[in-house]
């Protein structure tokens, strides 16, 4: 048996997903969190049943690919929850009323019911399930309030057999419901719509937008670096130092094997950063410089997230945005971008147009620098001096812009007006919030981890066979010449395909200028994308725009570096 | 320049000479806090049915919360919802106010 969780985006679907089947997906405060979709399974009686959490749909009458995806899905569901925002009946309804023409039983989570009482919201149930034909449960998915009842309530879904409408009379069938079963009582403005008000209003706005941006920025940064100095440093040094150098001495304290297991370590001190070896650079590099910005990111953008507040920075940016051949929309995968540029390419699905999506994960591949690198830039260039990561991120902004500008013009197709629904502000739950930061946080080490030990195993023994040495030979006119940088720099540049991290933490024993770490970094930044970026790459854009995309990043990063070097050095 | 003239037009200029006949309106002329009700989705059918998926179709009536500067998207309020709408699509939008001023 398939059960189906369906209804309009941002209503909860995913979050009630998670309480029926235990699986955690990423829930947030904005339409379209869910693009493609989740199984799981949950206990019906006796039955193992599975469970679907299908994205957001306004309409079965698709008008986008997430609506496309709800569509065939419906073909072989075998009986829908059909999951409605209370407080926005009349336009969830227009959902339900098409469901219940097709021929499969439904029943009705009515969602977020918490809320019509502070909104002055009055629904009769007994009216609406006797004129809807079905069960209608009220829940709170958040909270977890009526999930048992709407569990116990699943066999008693019932076919509706309504008749089959046109779009008018569905919608006078809506309007129909509606007044007989909603009464709205006179209410105060919430401080809530108050802030809503202000945040959508241009100039407040701004400001408004301003100062969370920085907030953001600040708090990331002061939560990272507080558990780097506080708690991983210390462990590191207090706990772990003794054991490498105990270890280092079995192992005679060089050869091939000590340099891949612990790497060179002279003087009896132990450079977590530039001696490379597996159990030394290779843990402290993810657990002690990335993971801790990995948290601390997460963390920020998961309170945005479930706040409400990332739509309404798309509004405000949609006018800039434009003019780089995106909408404002395109705002919230770019935001993921400093996570990850994997998740921030895959949420590209929420833009309209194959052009626009083109264009969106190519900048983000190019401009946005994923927390593991700029934890990194953090580390290396800012102990040069802030004003070089100012640099970094400047460089890149301008880059952004330009190749944005630059896109708009040459992508043939057009790109859709901004048309969202912009969420009530919430009060992030601070179980869903940290829930969503411990997968993410799980999901880097799952997959940092394997690829920085293998990429530590692959250097040390290309080092070896002195292959690095003959690529460096080969490269050292652009390296050199365009760059600037020493020819050696090629080895961590051809690293960053494999993670950008440990490629940026190579630069480190190369002795290099600050200036010249400033174009290291903002090459690393644009050169390639990272393995894991291109698959997702090639999977959402295909191979052709894959491969146009990463030209232009080869071209930019040349570009842009050539330029630094001409003008920092 | 009409986006300029669009948002701060109604500062300046005298109903008679605003784009529309009679007293009809697009969404980007409307002012912060007026109510009216849509009568009309000028442009292709595709619009129009991204719009009433979002509830906005011709009868609603709708209330015009803020508009971004330099073209930006307008915010209007249906129902219970806030829906931002591209400039573009805005101004295919036309509304018959019910109220003048503010809320």
């Amino acid at each position: 048996m398939k059960i189906l969780l369906m209804g309009n985006p941002n209503v909860g679907k995913s979050v009630i997903f998670s309480r029926l089947t235990g699986v955690h997906v990423i829930a947030a405060n904005y339409p379209g969190t869910t693009i493609g979709y989740t199984k799981g399974f949950m206990k019906l009686g006796e039955e193992m049943v599975e469970v679907i959490d299908v994205p957001g749909t306004y309409t079965l009458e698709p008008t986008s690919e997430a609506e496309e995806i709800a569509q065939e899905m419906l073909a072989d569901g075998d009986l829908v929850i059909n999951v409605v925002d209370a407080t926005n009946l009349e336009r969830n309804l227009y959902l339900t009323l098409q469901l219940a023409e097709r021929n499969v039983p439904l029943i009705v989570a009515l969602n977020m019911w918490d809320d019509t009482k502070h909104r002055g919201i009055n629904i009769n149930l007994e009216k609406l399930r006797e004129m809807l034909g079905m069960p209608v449960i009220p829940t709170v998915a958040v909270t977890g309030q009526g999930i048992k009842e709407l569990v116990e309530n699943i066999p008693e879904a019932r076919l509706p057999h309504h008749p089959a409408r046109n779009h008018d009379e569905r919608w006078i069938a809506v309007g129909n419901i509606v007044e007989q079963v909603q009464f709205i009582t006179h209410r105060h403005h919430t401080w809530r719509e108050r802030l809503s008000d202000a945040t959508a209003k241009p100039f407040s706005g701004t400001i408004i937008a301003l100062a969370i941006l920085a907030s953001a920025f600040l708090v990331i940064r002061f939560i990272g670096e507080s558990l780097i100095g506080y708690v991983l440093d210390p462990l590191f040094n207090i706990l772990w130092v003794p054991v490498v150098l105990r270890l280092s001495a079995l192992m005679g304290g060089s050869g091939l094997l000590h340099n891949i297991v612990l790497g060179h370590i002279t003087g009896g001190e132990v450079d977590f950063v530039q001696s490379f070896g597996l159990l030394t650079s290779g843990l402290y590099v993810p657990l002690a410089m990335v993971l801790p910005y990995i948290i601390s990111f997460y963390l920020v953008l998961g309170l945005l997230e479930d706040t409400g507040y990332l739509p309404r920075l798309g509004i405000l940016m949609d006018t800039i945005l434009h003019r780089l051949g995106l909408h404002g929309y395109a705002i919230i995968p770019s935001l993921l971008g400093f996570g990850c540029n994997v998740p921030a390419i895959m949420a590209t699905r929420i833009l309209e147009s194959k052009r626009e999506r083109f264009i969106a994960a190519t900048l983000i591949s190019i401009a946005i620098p994923c927390a593991a690198l700029q934890a990194m830039i953090i580390g290396l260039v800012g102990a040069q001096g802030g004003q070089y990561v100012a640099m970094v991120y400047g460089t890149l902004l301008v880059a952004w812009i330009v190749l944005g500008l630059i896109l708009n013009r040459l992508v043939k197709g057009f790109s859709p007006e901004l048309l969202i629904e912009i969420p009530p502000y919430r009060l992030p739950a601070w179980r869903t919030v940290l829930q969503k930061l411990w997968m993410r946080a799980y999901g880097f080490l799952a997959e940092a981890i394997p690829i920085i030990l293998g990429a530590i195993l692959v250097i040390n023994i290309l080092y070896f066979l002195g292959v690095f040495a003959a690529i460096a030979d080969f490269t050292a006119p652009v390296v050199t010449g365009i760059l600037g940088l020493p020819k050696e720099a090629v080895t961590a540049l051809v690293i960053g395909f494999l993670r950008k991290d440990v490629a940026l933490g190579m630069l480190a024993p190369l002795a290099l200028s600050a200036e010249q770490l400033v174009i290291g970094s903002v090459v690393l930044a644009m050169l390639f994308p990272c393995i894991a970026t291109f698959v997702v790459l090639v999977r959402e854009l295909g191979v052709i725009n894959m491969l146009k995309s990463t030209g232009i990043m080869i071209i930019a990063a040349l570009l842009f570096g050539g330029l630094l070097n001409l003008i920092l050095q | 320049m009409h986006g300029f003239m669009g948002r701060f037009g109604h500062r300046f200029r005298h109903r008679h000479e605003l784009p529309l006949e009679g007293k009809k309106l697009t969404l980007v002329h409307m002012k912060n806090g007026q109510r009216g009700v849509v009568v009309e989705i000028k442009g292709g059918h595709g619009i129009a049915r991204r719009l009433s998926a979002l509830g906005i179709r011709p009868g609603r009536e709708i209330t015009k919360v803020s508009a971004m500067f330099m073209r930006g998207p307008v915010t209007i309020q249906v129902d219970n919802a806030e829906v931002a709408i591209g400039f573009g699509m805005a101004r295919r939008v036309i509304v018959e106010p019910t109220s003048s001023d503010n809320i």
